[in-house]
């Protein structure tokens, strides 16, 4: 049977202000997986935008643990996808983050995305978002913070038989 | 086109060693089912090669029924053998909560009234499922999100046989999967 967990492209940050691109993303697979490691140089939220698309078509229902409460929270009609609830900047915490992005080139379909996310040091959490739109995702944009020159972000197709 | 990764703002990208804890090379598609345009009471998947260490399910799932509430997608195991225990941690977007249950529960569907064009995903990791000295374990992620309304669940899974399994079967607390609901089944080595 075919071998079907391919790495696509991998980045790193800079340390200079900036977004995290993903683009020109063939279409060619069936899920796309986003593993990101995040270091930054302050404390931020982190968000995610799709074909860069600024409008207000995004969703996300979350939930967070920090080691002494548990929360759930939504916010609708945004102009992002969040995805990580203030990454606390430190030197050698990072944040990790798992990105689902399924049936992304279905041009029938809005699209889900599904990660988990966790900071050692602080909390893990897990969030689902929606994108209201049934474009096949073609570039990912990930911003909010300064990556350091450790941040680094790996994006993977799953191809279905 | 090749696929171009890079950073905004005058960054310069940099292309790095395709280094991941993901087993790459290592996880193959084993099948794959989309349903049609007249729905589908099940999703099977059977006769599942022992070849693999794991199996990992994903797919996105929609409901003929439920209206304007999501409905629970749900596994079975082997000839309709049902989980033990479930325990998950849930939110809806105002509340969490965690619980056990006797349930198949994985994942959600969308109910059909709500949000068009709309699918909860679900993606499950089977561990050992082959391996006859040890009982079944699953854990899944899954959720869905309609923007205004939603669904995010953790859960694990004891199906309490040393059974190698070899079919799952998917099917919804209420309605049939609806058009363009679609699983795929890979096997990690």
């Amino acid at each position: 049977m075919a071998k079907t967990y391919e790495p696509i492209a991998t980045t790193t940050g800079t340390g200079s202000a900036g977004d995290i691109t993903f683009s020109s993303i063939p279409t060619t697979y069936t899920d796309l997986v986003l593993v990101a490691n995040i270091f930054t140089t302050a404390n931020a939220n982190e968000v995610m935008r799709l074909n860069g698309d600024t409008g207000n078509n995004y969703s996300t229902t979350s939930f967070y643990g920090d080691g002494t409460s548990a929360l759930s929270s939504r916010a609708s009609n945004n102009n992002v996808m969040i995805f990580q609830n203030e990454v606390f900047s430190a030197s050698s915490v990072s944040a990790l983050t798992v990105f689902n992005i399924m049936n992304y080139a279905n041009t029938t379909i809005y699209k889900t995305v599904i990660n988990r996310s966790n900071q050692a040091n602080r909390a893990a959490e897990t969030h689902v978002s929606l994108w209201r739109n049934t474009a096949a995702i073609t570039s990912i944009t990930i911003s909010g913070a300064t990556f350091t020159t450790d941040a680094k972000f790996t994006l993977y197709g799953i191809k279905a038989a | 086109m090749s696929p171009i990764l890079g950073a905004a703002g005058g960054m310069s990208a940099r292309a790095y060693g395709f280094t991941s804890v993901i087993p790459v090379g290592n996880y193959e598609s084993i099948a794959t089912t989309t349903v049609g345009s007249g729905g589908s009471a099940t999703i099977a998947f059977s006769s599942i090669p022992n070849t693999y260490s794991h199996l990992q399910l994903r797919g996105i799932a929609r409901s003929t029924a439920g209206g304007s509430s999501s409905v629970e997608v749900l596994c079975s195991i082997n000839s309709a053998v049902n989980a033990d225990r479930n325990h998950y941690i849930y939110g809806n977007g105002s509340t969490v909560s965690s619980g056990a249950q006797i349930k198949n529960l994985i994942g959600y569907a969308l109910g059909v009234s709500q949000t068009a064009n709309t699918f909860g995903a679900t993606i499950l990791d089977i561990l050992d499922y082959s391996n006859t000295n040890k009982n079944k374990t699953f854990r899944s992620l899954a959720g869905d999100d309609q923007n205004g309304g939603g669904d995010i669940i953790f859960n694990s899974l004891l199906f309490a046989t040393t059974a190698a399994i070899s079919t799952l079967t998917l099917s919804l607390s209420a309605g049939n999967f609806s058009q363009y609901s679609s699983f795929a089944l890979y096997g990690i080595r």
